[in-house]
């Protein structure tokens, strides 16, 4: 037990549950502050979200929801992890999503493009995005973060102007690529059939698990990846070792873009969801892919299991009492498990203090139950 | 041309506000990107004063909602202080969580007061007529807000602060060179503090001044727009600067009061450009603007890294 605690994965799991659970200890004071009456039963509908339904077939086809949203999720939090250990804080993914969802929805509605084209569109668009933030960054100096917020709001406004052209007459929303052009709807490849028929469960659920799994791989297997994270531990010591350091910068956004563009095609190319024209804020998939990100531990596949929670009590917030609550209760959840999240080195260093502290405390009691035998032994 | 003045002074004093909370705070060593969500926490501290003080009187109101929205965002503005100089947390995560939180929080909160009030009200509006017609001193068209004076007094204020004072000096002292600074007996960690918590007063400030702009309706699941991240644009722009902060602010104000008064102009509406355009404008500027002067920026030396006693 003592050993496990030690283990740095074991203590990274520790840390998020406790920002989990403090989180909805959270979430719950402020409901039994809003109204006492229906607080308990709404947050542990928030926990179970599908499992409220009581058809078992129904909880099948609302999970089968969440799976396919998670998915872009994942993409997103990706992005984020990736270019967090190359030292950069790629809070531009929400833009990122933004110009994939963008260019996926236009080339199949306004193009007719089939999904992979689609597909590697949106990649590109999201892409073409990091690669503008890289570029500031590396030769110009100028912060990611701000950079990246200017550009998810451009990408909103862009989006919103551009789609617009796509969009059904009497409504603020893009048509439905299902009726416009179904080649551009991602393949089910059979899945939908493990899920109740639920025909949003399609190919972007195992992709996305294979490409968490070689995000890992890259990051810590392969030239690449080694040269990346020299890049953030220390640019300038990077560069002395002969390592292209703004090429670097770069190509992470780049990279990271690309990951969130594709998020955005594997929720939009399932017909989900249609585009709103007239919003008038950034989607919420790239800010909640910070909290997936840093609640798994900043590991891929930490990532996956992160991602799939943050985006269940999501979800879940639409099964609150909304006589009194609003469905909103989960972001306020998950920003605070983000906040919590600050606090996972104090939570680290603080169980290894103890740890150290309970081994010397044992040596000493060796130490001196020794000591005491080998009095015993010499007289 | 009355009306884009009085935008462009309203855009720009709400811009001024901010910028200086995050000028302040990055002077004592601590990155404060949360603006953004303790404008909304502030805006929401005044927004409630409007709507539950009955009084009549116009300085009275006015004193009441600043109070309220100046305390809202100090309080707020307490949760990064704690995490950022106690905790040693990440300042970027931390900011961008309480940006988070503070529009989630903000709509929770009025949803539940509105649903409470009327069983069918979902909305998360905050309505202010009558409180907002005490703000504004109309001369002859011109809509004089009492918050252009109060921006106006912020920059010489906290100038004097920053240069003139035993205690701007040593906060600066604490972004340059913590180190230095503590062992001549300054306290880092309070003066940090500090920091932190006037920013927090003026981003709260900011934070009703922008939704008393233009509209006497707010709808808080909007949140501010991104108008935070501008000041911290503004900041850069103005290298850290509490007159050239202001300058700045006149800029990037003008662009934004673009954005509503476009359709005046004759030149202008036969561009016959998409409204977007305009909203992209503020965004599109500060981008431009950065990439030309980030390169040569004089930030505070140690901002952004947490100061560790032990750490040499």
């Amino acid at each position: 037990m003592k050993k496990a605690l030690k283990n740095p994965g074991v203590q990274a799991f520790v840390a998020s549950v406790i920002c989990i659970l403090l989180g909805l200890l959270i979430g719950y004071i402020v409901l039994l502050f809003i109204n006492p009456e229906g607080a308990a039963e709404s947050i542990l509908n928030v926990i179970k979200n599908f499992f409220t339904w009581s058809k078992p077939k129904t909880q099948l086809k609302q999970f089968g929801n969440t799976l396919s949203k998670t998915m872009p999720l994942l993409m997103c939090s990706l992005s984020i992890l990736f270019a967090y250990k190359v030292g950069l804080f790629n809070i531009g993914a929400a833009g990122q999503y933004v110009a994939g969802a963008c260019a996926c929805l236009y080339a199949a509605l306004a193009w007719g493009w089939g999904w992979l084209p689609c597909m590697l569109f949106a990649i590109l668009a999201g892409g073409v995005l990091g690669a503008v933030v890289g570029i500031l960054k590396s030769y110009c100096n100028v912060n990611e973060v701000i950079s990246g917020i200017m550009l998810n709001w451009i990408s909103l406004y862009t989006a919103n102007t551009i789609l617009a052209k796509v969009k059904e007459v009497a409504s603020p929303y893009t048509m439905y690529i299902t009726d416009m052009n179904p080649s551009a709807l991602l393949p089910n490849l059979g899945l939908d059939k493990l899920f109740g028929n639920n025909k949003y469960v399609t190919l972007a659920v195992p992709l996305a698990l294979v490409i968490a799994i070689a995000v890992s791989v890259i990051l810590s297997r392969t030239k690449l990846g080694y040269e990346l994270k020299a890049t953030g531990n220390n640019k300038n010591a990077a560069k002395y070792a002969g390592m292209k350091e703004n090429q670097n910068i770069i190509l992470t956004l780049v990279i990271a873009g690309g990951l969130a563009g594709l998020g955005a095609a594997m929720l939009y190319l399932t017909g989900y969801m249609r585009w709103e024209c007239t919003q008038s804020s950034v989607p919420g998939m790239g800010f909640n892919g910070i909290a997936a990100a840093f609640l798994g531990g900043l590991n891929p596949i930490g990532a996956i299991f992160a991602s799939f929670f943050i985006q269940h009590i999501t979800d879940g917030g639409q099964y609150v009492n909304t006589n009194f609550y609003s469905s909103q209760i989960s972001d306020l959840i998950s920003s605070v498990i983000i906040y919590l999240c600050g606090f996972v080195l104090f939570i680290k260093i603080t169980m290894n203090k103890a740890i150290t502290r309970n081994e010397e405390k044992a040596a000493q009691k060796l130490k001196a139950s020794d000591a005491k035998a080998e009095k015993g032994g010499v007289q | 041309m009355l009306l884009l003045i009085q935008y462009t002074l309203i855009f720009s004093s709400v811009l001024i506000l901010v910028a200086l909370g995050g000028c302040i705070s990055e002077h004592s060593g601590v990155i404060n990107l949360g603006l953004e969500g303790i404008m909304v926490i502030g805006a929401l501290g005044g927004a409630l004063m409007m709507r539950y003080c009955q009084t009549e009187s116009a300085f009275l109101m006015v004193l009441l909602v600043i109070l309220a929205a100046t305390l809202f965002g100090v309080i707020y503005s307490a949760l990064l202080g704690a995490a950022c100089i106690n905790f040693k947390a990440d300042q970027t995560l931390v900011g961008t969580a309480l940006n988070l939180l503070g529009t989630a929080a903000a709509t929770v909160f009025v949803k539940a007061i509105n649903t409470a009030a009327n069983p069918d009200d979902h909305s998360s509006e905050i309505e202010y007529i009558r409180a907002r017609k005490m703000f504004i001193l109309n001369i002859k068209g011109f809509e004089f807000n009492w918050f252009m004076l109060i921006a106006l007094i912020a920059v010489i204020v906290i100038a004097v602060l920053l240069y003139k004072t035993k205690f701007g000096l040593r906060l600066m002292a604490c972004g340059e060179h913590p180190q230095a600074a503590d062992s001549v007996g300054i306290n880092v960690y309070k003066m940090r503090w500090a920091g932190v918590l006037i920013s927090g007063a003026l981003g709260g400030l900011g934070g009703i001044c922008y939704i008393l702009a233009g509209v006497s309706i707010w709808k808080f699941e909007n949140g501010v727009a991104g108008f935070g991240f501008l000041a911290l644009a503004v900041m850069i722009f103005g290298q850290w600067k509490p007159g050239r902060i202001a300058l700045a602010a006149l800029l990037f104000g003008l662009f934004r009061a673009l954005s509503n008064t476009y359709v005046g102009f004759p030149a202008l509406a036969s561009l016959n450009l998409p409204g977007n355009v305009y909203n992209m404008m503020p965004y599109i500027v500060s981008l431009i603007v950065l990439a030309f002067t980030s390169k040569q920026s004089r930030a505070p030396k140690a901002e952004g890294i947490p100061y560790d006693k032990g750490s040499r």
